[in-house]
């Protein structure tokens, strides 16, 4: 992998941000709003819920952590959208970079993206709810790792859509992660699902991620293997997008679609 | 840099886009791809830009298949422009040249975006949003992307389409000047005939997906006993097929 190339195809996400103030704008509010929102939900649900109420904010962690989520997964589908948007892809897949160069550069700029949204919005958290996710300690950063590496995998499997698919995949963009929320016991325990769907659930990462994050505000204890399953599924979901995505990128070769996406 | 096309076909379900199709184009000349819309011009480009996988057949550039390992060792010394694929319209003139010199490889950059930008007239609107330029605007920056890392194989589709008689000549007058001061091989697509009588060697002309003739575009006139190209092209698109 050539890493200046990388950091070139980087630099062109990098530049559309900075040229933009109500894309920086866009990227802080959804965040934001889901704060506002969930916390003010959370004190509710903490001041009339015997399950919540010695733990403050375990659903406004809930909310930040599924929003972080969300946000890299979508900032992946959104760069891609953006090549195809501005008719551009054919001047990327003529360029001489490799698929993984791509990819690694689409991973590394979802991070910057994210994080612009998210930052202030856990930092709005502290003083506004008295809720921040650096409660959870250094687990956080195993949760967020796992997280976000399930994220771009949902992201790569989308933008793999877009790719066979064209313009007119857009919309599951959209609504990828919607599909998962609900077997991802986010906001709930894993036991509210009936049976058949807990085994299917266990298949996701969501599901660990949030159990543990549960287990670790109420209980106040750490499961290292819940975080290490975590992680683990949520690579193998990560090898299983970046393996659509290759297929992908040859149908789309044969089927003709690279030359005229966009139109 | 030389092309070699080996039978090359492509077909889309039961679509017949490019039929076995032959040519060699030597290195440093010019060739004009021409025919009407529809004809496999675009395909032919495609899977000789290692965008399209072809059915059957081979492009070979330099020998080395385009559709092999070694694409992106071949991607790096050809490049593309054409009017209906646009550079990220909200990154300035700059910012783009800077991005795809960077993929490309460029080595002092710097240097490279101002020596393009004197030679294309484009210092103006440097640091203006690509997507704020007027067509003219537009296709030099496309040009100037084109020729970032001074390509050796040079791949154009209707350079000087939707352009006004004074940019367009502008462009010819340009590609003329690059050409005879850089080793340079050139395939045009175009429908503008006056502009493939200035710019080529040798023509071919497609008709749905088939060559059906080639030459120089003096013996392509002189053969079909035309008085420009223009009517030669006419006289080959209303007629039934000929095999060259």
């Amino acid at each position: 992998m050539n890493w200046h190339k990388i950091y070139g195809l980087s630099l062109r996400h990098i530049y559309l941000i900075r040229n933009s103030f109500p894309r920086i704008l866009d990227l802080i509010y959804w965040p934001s709003v889901q704060v506002f929102l969930w916390g003010f939900i959370s004190e509710f649900f903490t001041a009339s819920s015997s399950y919540y109420n010695d733990t403050i904010g375990v659903i406004l962690t809930a909310a930040i952590l599924y929003d972080f989520l969300f946000r890299s997964s979508i900032s992946y589908n959104m760069m891609f959208l953006e090549e195809i948007w501005s008719r551009n892809f054919s001047n990327l897949f003529i360029a001489p970079i490799k698929i993984s160069e791509i990819i690694a550069a689409l991973t590394m700029t979802a991070i910057f993206r994210t994080l612009i949204g998210l930052v202030p919005a856990v930092l709005v958290a502290i003083p506004l709810f008295g809720v921040s996710i650096f409660k959870l300690g250094i687990p956080l950063i195993f949760l967020l790792i796992a997280l976000y590496i399930f994220g771009i995998s949902l992201g790569l499997l989308v933008t793999a859509g877009l790719l066979r698919f064209g313009p007119s995949f857009e919309n599951i963009a959209w609504a990828s992660l919607f599909f998962l929320a609900p077997l991802g016991c986010i906001y709930y325990p894993i036991e509210i699902l009936p049976d058949t769907l807990q085994i299917i659930a266990k298949g996701l990462p969501l599901v660990h991620i949030f159990e543990e994050m549960r287990n670790i505000l109420i209980n106040q204890t750490i499961n290292s293997l819940e975080i290490f399953k975590s992680i683990l599924i949520s690579f193998i979901y990560f090898v299983f997008g970046v393996i659509i995505f290759y297929a992908a990128y040859y149908g789309a070769k044969i089927k003709g679609t690279l030359i005229n996406i966009g139109e | 840099m030389d092309i070699r096309v080996k039978n090359l076909s492509k077909k889309f379900n039961n679509f017949l886009a490019v039929n076995n199709i032959n040519f060699t184009l030597e290195k440093n000349k010019t060739l004009g791809l021409l025919g009407s819309n529809g004809c496999g011009k675009t395909t032919s480009i495609g899977m000789m830009l290692g965008l399209i996988t072809p059915t059957s057949g081979e492009v070979l550039i330099d020998n080395k298949n385009i559709n092999n390992a070694n694409r992106n060792e071949l991607l790096s010394r050809m490049n593309f422009a054409s009017p209906y694929i646009e550079l990220p319209k909200k990154l300035t003139v700059r910012q783009n040249l800077e991005v795809y010199g960077r993929l490309y490889g460029v080595k002092n950059l710097k240097n490279r975006i101002f020596e393009i930008s004197e030679d294309l007239n484009l210092n103006n609107f440097l640091g203006k949003k690509t997507g704020e330029l007027s067509s003219g605007q537009k296709n030099r920056v496309s040009l100037a992307k084109s020729l970032i890392n001074k390509p050796e194989v040079l791949f154009l589709d209707e350079p000087t389409a939707s352009l006004d008689p004074d940019i367009g000549d502008f462009v010819r007058e340009y590609i003329e000047i690059y050409k005879s001061k850089n080793q340079i091989t050139i395939l045009l697509a175009s429908h503008n005939m006056k502009e493939v009588e200035r710019l080529c060697d040798t023509v071919i002309m497609m008709k749905e997906g088939q060559i059906v003739d080639r030459g120089t575009c003096k013996n392509l006139v002189d053969k079909h006993g035309r008085n420009n190209l223009e009517d030669t092209f006419l006289k080959i698109a209303r007629s039934k097929n000929e095999l060259a």
